[in-house]
């Protein structure tokens, strides 16, 4: 079963870090995705630039406007996304709890959404054959 | 449970004894084989309703936990492959307990494993539930206890439980919470929760909030048991210091009503009537504790009960030890009810004006002011001080807030001695 781990950090501590913590942390994180690729625990993940570098679109009065800056204001922003294969949420707290990102920001873990029904009515509306392909923008 | 059958039919008798004792348990591992809590009550239902039928037939089986089980299973999987089938689009991802599996061997192996009541319970305490939740979802799912019974311990509306109970129950299955006992680095944690609800459980057993009973032995001993079997599991100090507070309320049962039902206070009771065995097994656990470097809340409330236990009469009860440990206590877990509680204390030590200061001082600043305790307190203090319509005006403010029948008649009681 999938599970959508946010991870969030603290922009400001993780720049504050000394240079050797900082590559410390960075290795400690890596070495941990890699053992949960070899688990076959690590179904994908992205590190995210920081919230400056953000966009965030949204429909205002009937067309799309585009600001600078990411969706909320909040000290702690989305660093990275794992997608994490668990057997349950007890496995997914378990192996998340080890990461050592965990230390640096909280990790909100949410279990994927298995949109595969609606994808599916939505094609039979359409009049399209009800396919196997795998979900978009899971 | 259905009352057509008569009374006095042996059978309808033992399976209406065997939904009391037995109901929760046939759940808990009916929830283990199926997967899901609302089948498993449906499940439930279905098995002692086919037990109505057949066992007048056919006699009352050898093992009538695990035939339960069977037949509610059975029906169970009958009903989700009949659900399968006329659902086009979901395409068989059923995972259906084990067909070729023998059903009363797959309850025994479960059985030899763990008590699947321990599981359900750590599942009902989940932290990814609310705290609130995670009360609800055990006294209904682990104990039985209806929405309304639940409702009022809790002061709160029977819709707003049912929502938070419907909520819970549809985070477990969406967020895919596993039913089992927590690994053993995760255990202490999960065990705070748990302790939290088997206490709130004994209270509803020993003290209803409703109703004409003012004991419902069935509650108390259920928390009691759930209570040695995580002392088996985790020994922690915690976890024996409930014990202890249990074991040592539940001793003074006997003596806590007249045979009429009628309410006697601590100090009036007969302590001959009080359960040696538990009272012994009771102050083993509270010494082994303090022992012990970690002394926690649960802990300081049996050492509170062990000063009872240990006092031959009430004349003899060591107050000021009381008052102590409550000082403890308050250190510990701040809450005004330990305050009340404290005050009392204070009374039997300095005198009611003392006890009564600090009752007023709770008051005023607006804490319990619905508290039905607090004021059955309040107008005991004013009555032993002679301040008799002081007294009886707190002794009506109690009567307000108090639904137990027992509670009821012993406040009347009170009122009409001022009334004279």
């Amino acid at each position: 079963m999938k599970y959508i781990c946010l991870g969030y950090i603290d922009a400001g501590w993780f720049a504050g870090l000394p240079e050797r913590e900082r590559q410390t942390f960075i290795d400690d994180c890596v070495a941990y995705d890699d053992e949960l690729r070899r688990g076959g625990h690590f179904a994908g993940g992205e590190g995210l630039q920081g919230p400056e570098t953000a966009v965030t679109l949204r429909h205002v009065n009937g067309k799309v406007t585009v600001t600078d800056g990411p969706y909320a204001e909040t000290k702690e922003q989305i660093g990275g996304i794992l997608i994490l294969e668990a057997n349950d949420l007890n496995h997914a707290i378990q192996l998340m709890s080890k990461h050592p990102g965990v230390k640096c920001g909280p990790f909100e873990i949410r279990p994927a959404a298995d949109l595969a029904q609606m994808v599916a009515e939505s094609r039979a509306r359409r009049g399209q054959a009800s396919g196997r392909e795998s979900s978009p923008a899971a | 449970m259905s009352n057509r059958q008569a009374a006095n039919d042996p059978v309808s008798a033992a399976i209406e004894n065997l939904y009391r004792a037995e109901s929760r348990r046939v759940y808990a591992t009916l929830v283990r084989l199926l997967g899901d809590f609302d089948a498993a009550e449906e499940a439930l239902h279905e098995a002692f309703r086919a037990a109505m039928e057949q066992w007048p037939r056919e006699g009352i089986p050898r093992n009538p936990r695990a035939w339960l089980v069977s037949a509610g299973r059975f029906r169970a999987i009958d009903a989700m492959r009949r659900l399968s089938r006329f659902s086009p689009l979901d395409e068989g991802t059923h995972d259906l307990p084990g067909e070729g599996d023998d059903p009363l061997a797959a309850v025994a192996a479960g059985e030899d494993i763990e008590d699947d009541r321990l599981r359900l319970i750590f599942t009902c305490c989940h932290p990814a539930l609310q705290p609130e939740a995670q009360v609800a979802l055990t006294l209904r799912e682990v104990c039985g206890l209806t929405t309304e019974e639940i409702a009022r311990a809790f002061l709160i509306s029977p819709p707003t439980l049912a929502q938070r109970i419907v909520r819970a129950k549809n985070k477990i299955r969406d967020a895919r919470i596993p039913y089992e006992v927590p690994q053993p680095t995760e255990l202490p944690e999960r065990l705070d929760s748990v302790l939290r609800v088997i206490y709130l459980v004994f209270n509803e057993g020993y003290s209803a909030s409703s109703g004409t009973d003012l004991t419902r032995p069935d509650l108390s001993a259920e928390a009691i048991r759930l209570a040695r079997l995580l002392v088996e599991l985790l020994p922690d100090p915690e976890t024996m210091g409930l014990l202890a507070l249990l074991l040592l309320q539940e001793s003074r049962r006997p003596a806590r009503t007249t045979p009429d039902g009628d309410i006697v206070l601590l100090e009036d009771q007969d302590r001959s009537l009080w359960d040696r065995a538990l009272i012994e097994e009771g102050l083993a656990l509270v010494d082994r504790v303090f022992a012990g470097r970690r002394v926690g809340a649960y802990t300081l409330q049996a050492a509170i009960a062990a000063v009872h236990a240990r006092a031959a009469t009430a004349a003899q009860t060591d107050w000021n030890h009381i008052v102590t440990l409550y000082d403890m206590l308050l250190r510990l877990e701040p809450s005004p009810v330990v305050e009340l509680n404290r005050a009392v204390a204070v009374a039997m030590r300095d005198g009611p004006e003392a006890g009564l200061a600090l009752v007023d001082a709770i008051l005023a600043r607006g804490a319990l002011s619905d508290y039905r305790l607090i004021h059955g307190a309040r107008a005991d203090l004013l009555r032993r001080l002679g301040r008799r319509e002081e007294a009886r005006a707190a002794y009506r403010r109690a009567l307000e807030l108090t639904a137990q029948e027992a509670e009821r008649r012993f406040l009347q009681r009170r009122l009409a001695d001022l009334e004279k």
